[in-house]
């Protein structure tokens, strides 16, 4: 018997098309369903690919170095534990022997160590023109060590940091700000900071290429021009305004030489906890990038498949609609199935045709969906700053998806059909 | 001569087993040659449609045997039935039964695509069959665009499409006014008489019927020919 596949894809969308607003209120439930699955997908694949590359940006081969709280029985191998860092007594924090130290048992693997100190948030000031800035103390290894990019000038180096010097590395936005962007013209310049009512002066040395933040400034309501910058000076500089402790340090970002970062990591740890062995509350923690970045994309496809598996019972819903529709087509269509019967069509023929009249309303609504979808998707991920689009692959498997609800929500409908009696049919009224 | 439809002793009941169980046909002898133009006359009631739905290979009779055109009907399973309709019934209801939305040319060529005609040899037979019927000019109209007596022109051009045994009309003329009822019965004529088509009219006009080669009359579940 002739299976005229092409022959049932017009008949049904011809019907489609005969009762447009039926079959759109019926595919809804599947354009939700669908869309929300490529939209979701789409987002979550464009964050996870934001941070993850954010975090490369910070140096992929990263380990930080923290102290921790010595897990008790109870929270042994509760993650979050093991994961915050807590401040140690100044005189008990890492020390430069300890470090020069752990350069010296591992030249392979232990790289270049950056250690910072906050001193506040504060602006820079010049006649009218401001720029919000950070100030940091770093040591010479924190630039390189997290990828940041000196255009004009130099890196601070240690001599500055021995001398705690009054010198700065400052952004190229700030350069726009204060010098009207002549990167070359601002070295050797003084920017005056204000800091908790207080004036310092530093001598600008190097400037930096500011990198925006894709999600910070997503979320960030400032205007461009009052977007803080980071504003790096020695370390001790810091130090020696906030009065803690030269020479020790509370938390370490240290340079993985060796590609395996992990295991990098869990060297540092053992090495650096035998000064610690007799601490009873603390120990050393450590904390590859890599990490983190794994961690990152795990939570993104957990927090996808649980959203999906939402969009899943909305679709599940949205299949029942189809069904529905179906019932009420094959009621009102008895009489075209019984003249179709008594055309020469058999039971398979009429039940290919209403299976594929459902396909069709699935596909037709999963393939708006996943326009909707994309569409969202692309909006979602350019908020987020990484604007992209749905994959191939989300998009076969919503064809897919769309295509199974059809023949799974079509097939009960489709059977009633083709078992409908000819006779009783033909006499339907 | 060869009998197109032969049925001996036809029985045929309903709700078996029930306590309402109901006898319509209480044992049917009817032979018709092929190239006949036989109506069938009867009140209603009298178990016409009845045997008009065995004869169109629409269901089987419960006793008795029934050979169309050579296929054993009684035996067949439901597969066998809608081959036997698609290939050697052609119908014409008395509200023509055109599938909406569908249009004339593609009307035509349903029987065709349920018999595994190729989609090139089914358009241009069933723009042949359109020509034959004088609907040419209106291939591509929808049924709904399409006045009585020209949708039941493509309803017969439609029952021609698989060259079936027999044209089986269930009050093709019921629906429309008398000069185009005229015009379909011509067209019958026109069909029993170049092509030999065999045609089985089944009707309550007793005047339509007269015009026929042969008349049967149902009464009370049972046949009866003209005159007896």
């Amino acid at each position: 018997m002739g299976l005229d596949l092409r022959e049932n894809v017009r008949m049904a969308l011809e019907g489609l098309r005969a009762n447009k607003m039926r079959a759109l209120l019926t595919m809804l439930g599947i354009i939700i369903g669908i869309g929300s699955v490529i939209g979701i997908l789409t987002v979550g694949e464009g964050l996870s690919a934001n941070i993850t590359g954010e975090m490369a940006a910070l140096g992929a081969q990263n380990i930080s170095v923290y102290f921790q709280e010595r897990p008790d029985e109870e929270d042994a191998g509760n993650l979050l534990s093991s994961m915050t860092s807590v401040w140690m007594e100044e005189e008990d924090g890492f020390s430069d022997e300890m470090l020069e130290a752990l350069q010296a048992q591992y030249p392979e693997q232990v790289g270049p160590i950056a250690v910072d100190e906050g001193l506040g948030s504060g602006q820079v000031t010049k006649g009218r023109d401001y720029a919000n800035v950070y100030v940091y103390g770093v040591n010479e290894n924190y630039l390189p060590v997290y990828n940041i990019e000196i255009i004009a000038g130099r890196n601070l180096r240690a001599q500055d940091n021995e001398g705690a010097r009054n010198v700065a590395v400052v952004s190229d936005k700030l350069v726009n700000n204060i010098f009207g962007g002549d990167v070359q013209g601002a070295l050797g310049q003084e920017v005056l900071t204000n800091i908790n009512g207080e004036t310092y002066a530093y001598t600008v040395v190097g400037v930096y290429e500011y990198t925006q933040n894709a999600m910070m400034s997503a979320i960030s309501t400032a205007s461009e021009r009052d977007i803080s910058t980071e504003l790096y000076i020695p370390l001790n500089t810091v130090k020696r305004l906030t009065g803690s402790m030269i020479g020790r340090y509370q938390y370490l970002t240290i340079s993985s030489l060796s590609t395996d970062s992990q295991a990098v990591a869990s060297l540092i740890q053992d090495f650096l906890n035998r000064y610690y062995v007799n601490n009873p509350d603390y120990q050393v923690g450590v904390m590859a990038m890599e990490t983190m970045t794994d961690m990152v994309s795990s939570m993104m496809d957990t927090l996808s498949i649980a959203i999906s598996v939402i969009a899943g019972i909305s679709l599940l819903v949205g299949g029942i609609g189809v069904m529905n529709i179906m019932l009420v087509s094959v009621t009102e269509r008895t009489r075209e199935i019984g003249t179709r019967k008594a055309l020469g069509a058999t039971n398979g023929n009429i039940r290919l045709q209403f299976v594929v009249e459902s396909v069709i309303i699935c596909l037709v609504g999963g393939l708006i969906g996943i326009l909707m979808g994309a569409c969202l998707g692309y909006f979602g991920s350019y908020l987020l700053g990484t604007p992209s689009g749905p994959t191939l692959g989300s998009i076969l498997l919503a064809f897919g998806f769309s295509m199974a609800i059809g023949v799974f929500f079509g097939y009960y409908p489709a059977n009633k059909a083709a078992n409908l009696d000819p006779i009783e049919a033909l006499r339907y009224e | 001569m060869e009998s197109i439809i032969a049925m001996r002793g036809i029985i045929k009941r309903f709700y078996i087993g029930q306590p309402n169980e109901l006898e319509i046909l209480h044992g049917i002898d009817l032979d018709v040659a092929a190239g006949e133009f036989l109506s069938i006359v009867g009140a209603s009631g009298s178990g016409k449609s009845t045997l008009m739905n065995l004869i169109g290979a629409l269901d089987r009779p419960t006793e008795g045997s029934y050979f169309l055109d050579g296929e054993d009907v009684g035996q067949a399973d439901d597969l066998s039935l809608s081959a036997i309709r698609c290939k050697k019934v052609g119908f014409v209801f008395q509200n023509f039964n055109l599938i909406p939305r569908t249009n004339a040319l593609k009307n035509v060529e349903l029987p065709m695509m349920y018999a595994g005609v190729s989609p090139r040899r089914r358009t241009q037979r069933a723009m042949e069959l359109l020509a034959m019927v004088e609907m040419e000019d209106r291939m591509y109209h929808q049924p709904n665009e399409l006045s009585g007596g020209q949708k039941q022109r493509v309803a017969i051009a439609r029952a021609m499409a698989n060259d079936p045994a027999i044209i089986l009309a269930d009050e093709p003329t019921g629906a429309l006014d008398s000069k185009t009822g005229r015009l379909v019965m011509d067209l019958f004529h026109r069909l029993n008489r170049d092509q030999g088509k065999t045609v089985v009219l089944i009707t309550h006009n007793g005047e339509l019927a007269q015009e026929t080669s042969r008349v049967v009359t149902m009464r009370d579940g049972m046949l009866y020919e003209e005159g007896c």
